[in-house]
């Protein structure tokens, strides 16, 4: 019930965490697996970028960097007018497991409401309705 | 009480799981405010059917009536019902199983395959 403001998954991998930070963390690595091009400028408030061959580009902003357990940005939500504030953030922990790595990834934020605005806009719409709408149907009735 | 963004959102997919109201929300995305009246001029759908979907619309937030001459009422699209319903989809669209197996993949193959691992590429 209800939508995920949250996604989580879990991978093993059969690579050390220094390995694996090195993949999340470099250019180089994200330009192997994630986008086809990357930038990164690996610090808390850094900006991180990557593009896609067929055009697409995701700005990020590093927030969390504890080489080399814990890597977060965040992001724009995908689908969102580029001035819109909300992001979602992203955080990759990494936990040595026997010679591998256990690599968890949450995204979180899908679900927030920018309180104070949307409600504003929201609730001086939703005022005055019944009146206008009586007007409405009486003229449409009438024509 | 205010909308949660569920609630929000489900008004949303409920107004646009209807054919007419997609077409009435169409209709002003595409060419802006109009009556009642100009959407019945311009849709296959009665003008007593377009006032009902109108309510629904305006109570889900969709659209917001304008006081025009005449007592016209002009209706034009609100967008941040749309934004919230936006933020669903793009939790449902996030793939990160995907990417999650490339990296498996690249790690793979940096640690079999000679050289650093930009060299490997492609």
């Amino acid at each position: 019930m209800g939508f995920p403001d949250r996604i989580e998954r879990t991978v093993e991998v059969a690579h050390p965490p220094a390995k694996v930070w090195a993949a999340l963390t470099t250019a180089e690595g994200l330009a192997a697996w994630f986008g086809n091009e990357a930038t990164i400028d690996l610090r808390p408030g850094g900006s991180a970028r990557m593009r896609w061959a067929e055009g697409h580009v995701a700005e990020m902003r590093v927030e969390r960097v504890e080489e080399p357990t814990v890597f977060g940005f965040t992001w724009h939500i995908y689908g969102l007018p580029e001035d819109d504030p909300r992001r979602t953030y992203v955080e990759f922990t990494l936990e040595p497991a026997g010679a591998g790595t256990r690599l968890t990834v949450v995204e979180s934020g899908f679900a927030q409401l920018p309180e104070d605005t949307y409600h504003k806009a929201f609730d001086g719409n939703t005022q005055g309705w019944a009146s206008e709408l009586g007007e409405l149907v009486a003229y449409l009735d009438a024509a | 009480m205010p909308p949660d963004s569920e609630t929000v959102a489900e008004q949303v997919f409920v107004a646009l799981a209807d054919p007419s109201r997609r077409a009435i929300l169409a209709a002003l995305a595409a060419e802006g405010p109009a009556t009642a009246t100009d959407l019945a001029g311009r849709l296959p759908i009665t003008r007593q059917a377009i006032a009902k979907h109108l309510a629904l619309l305006a109570e889900a937030g969709l659209v917001t009536a304008q006081p025009g001459e005449r007592r016209r009422v002009r209706y034009r699209l609100r967008s941040a019902p749309m934004q919230v319903a936006q933020q669903f989809l793009a939790a449902l669209a996030r793939d990160w199983d995907g990417p999650l197996g490339a990296l498996k993949d690249h790690l793979d193959k940096s640690a079999h395959g000679p050289g650093p691992a930009g060299a490997t590429k492609l």
